[in-house]
């Protein structure tokens, strides 16, 4: 328990950029969502700290949801992702336009 | 000390993890360094002294999630299966080795710059980081939001099986 906050906050938002990074760049579809649960991530360090030094246990509470929550997204963008794979054969974000038709 | 050290080596390789997801060719080890990546985030709760957090953050997110994304891209057998050939202990270490140098040179940059000291307040922390003094304001003042959450888990429950299922024509 000797780390200043800084730190924690300086390292949530190195790994909140490559998350975004990921989803920016990346085509394969299941690794978006990991880059997405890797931001999410990042935020729950933020609020863990935050919650920590303040001595305010609102903040774990909140990461608690945000942990359920995530686990539904996983859940439901992963039934997508095999919903539209049964359809396109194809997991590449780029190929996939169902507006076009 | 220790917690500073500990916490400049986690750092790192939690850095080195989310890179090495971002970089990867294969899903499948992008997941598994996304898996690595979790367990230095829990790591770092612990340091904070969020103990249940942390054993959560194993459970369900190293757990549950990661199993749940290697199972959709077995599933969906997105390409040649990766070699099980083994691990190789000589990459395992040097890989920890030079990690824990790397986390070392930070320290000591960050040292040099006097960017270190400066503890988060540790008796409360320590308080409010324990399983039972958060299940007190979980099950009474946050009970409702609980309960909703319950239901949401159940909607996306119901939902992904509605989705991923099989039609029969």
């Amino acid at each position: 328990m000797e780390v200043t906050l800084n730190w924690f906050l300086s390292l949530s938002a190195v790994l909140f950029a490559i998350g975004v990074l990921g989803v920016l760049f990346r085509r394969n579809a299941i690794v978006v969502f990991m880059s997405v649960e890797l931001m999410l991530n990042s935020v729950n360090l933020t609020l863990v700290a935050l919650s920590q030094s303040m001595g305010d246990p609102d903040g774990q509470i909140l990461v608690f949801f945000v942990i359920a929550v995530a686990a539904a997204e996983a859940a439901v963008g992963l039934a997508i992702v095999i919903a539209i794979f049964r359809s396109k054969v194809t997991v590449d974000i780029t190929e996939v336009n169902l507006f076009r038709h | 000390m220790a917690a500073q050290l500990l916490f400049f080596f986690l750092a790192t390789v939690a850095v080195a993890a989310a890179l090495g997801m971002l970089l990867s060719r294969s899903p499948v080890n992008s997941a598994l360094w996304l898996v690595l990546n979790f367990f230095c985030i829990a790591g770092l709760y612990i340091v904070l002294s969020a103990t249940f957090i942390g054993v959560i953050q194993v459970l369900v997110y190293a757990g549950a999630i990661m199993v749940l994304f290697l199972f959709v891209i077995m599933l969906l057998n997105l390409e040649a299966p990766p070699k099980l050939a083994g691990i190789d202990w000589a990459r395992v270490a040097g890989f920890l080795v030079g990690m824990a140098l790397l986390s070392q040179l930070v320290y000591a940059i960050a040292a040099g710059f006097n960017m270190t000291p400066l503890a988060i307040a540790s008796s409360e922390a320590m308080q409010t980081g324990d399983a039972a003094f958060l299940a007190e304001s979980l099950f009474t003042r946050y009970a409702l939001p609980l309960e909703i959450t319950a239901l949401l888990l159940l909607a996306a429950t119901v939902g992904a099986v509605m989705l991923a299922k099989q039609r029969f024509e």
